[in-house]
């Protein structure tokens, strides 16, 4: 089981928390009248990347909160949590 | 072998293992910014958390962190009625919701020497003292159940878990409680 360090909690078990997908997605604004193919890759395209990923989890039977981890998809080491809206 | 007499060995027995359910008590979900609330919290004679994972007392009701704007407050079902009037008076002017959630969930409490072992077998978190102390309170899972867990003492810890999930967490700790005592 991996162990996530909550940044509101602190670290704990896996089985508390469920996964959110890739981070830093940001949502085209009504205003940049986004084309068909800018909507496309904001919901559908994702990096799937082999090495470090910025993820969002949730620790919804903890703390409730959103916030982001940076894990290794090749070793499932995570390297930090920050919360949401951190860089 | 030398694992089998150790396990043998260990301290909890059948009168070891206590767990019982509680009478009905008056729960709420207070959402609140706690640098706000603190102040007419206090003033009020009424509980706030302000530590992670910690609970705090104050006469008769007690706060539960829960979340960083999350609290759960516990008290007597005799209680009950005074608490509405009572929080929305203290926090008039402060952004707040409060929520009776009494009839959601019931209190189950587990105590004695073999109560961190029962816990241990559904919930995965580190019962030590030096990461749960007493006080120590927390949103978890009891197997696939949702709960909130708080150490009231060394040796005893009350299990709040949604009715719905009662005979699933309740039969879990009488299975549970049946395979410590007997010593599987
Ligand atoms: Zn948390």
């Amino acid at each position: 089981m991996l162990i996530i360090p909550c940044p509101y909690c602190g670290p704990r078990p896996e089985l508390e928390f469920s996964y959110g997908g890739q981070a830093h997605v940001t949502r085209p604004t009504a205003a940049s009248n986004p084309s068909p193919a800018e909507w496309n890759a904001f919901q559908y395209e994702r990096a799937n990347l082999k090495g470090l990923h910025a993820e969002r989890w949730r620790h919804i039977h903890g703390c409730a909160r959103f916030f982001n981890v940076v894990r290794d998809t090749t070793t499932d080491e995570i390297l930090r949590s920050y919360r949401s809206g951190e860089k | 072998m030398l694992k089998l007499k150790a396990a043998r060995t260990l301290p909890a027995r059948a009168s070891a293992l206590g767990w019982r359910m509680l009478d009905p008590r008056s729960c709420w979900s207070l959402r609140v910014d706690l640098v706000a609330a603190a102040g007419p919290m206090s003033a009020a004679d009424l509980p706030l958390a302000i530590d992670v994972c910690r609970a705090a007392t104050r006469g008769d009701w007690s706060a539960l962190w829960l979340g960083p704007d999350e609290q759960l407050l516990v008290g007597l079902d005799s209680a009950h009625a005074q608490l509405a009037p009572r929080l929305a008076a203290a926090l008039d002017g402060v952004a707040h919701s409060i929520v009776d959630v009494s009839h959601r969930q019931a209190a189950i409490e587990l105590s004695g020497p073999g109560a961190t072992r029962l816990l241990a077998m559904g919930c995965p978190l580190d019962f030590d003292l030096r990461s749960a102390p007493v006080g120590f309170c927390t949103r978890t899972v009891y197997a696939k159940a949702e709960v909130v867990l708080w150490r009231q003492d060394t040796q005893r810890f009350q299990l709040q878990a949604w009715r719905s999930f009662l005979p699933y967490v309740t039969g879990l700790l009488a299975l549970g409680s049946q395979e410590l005592t007997a010593g599987i």
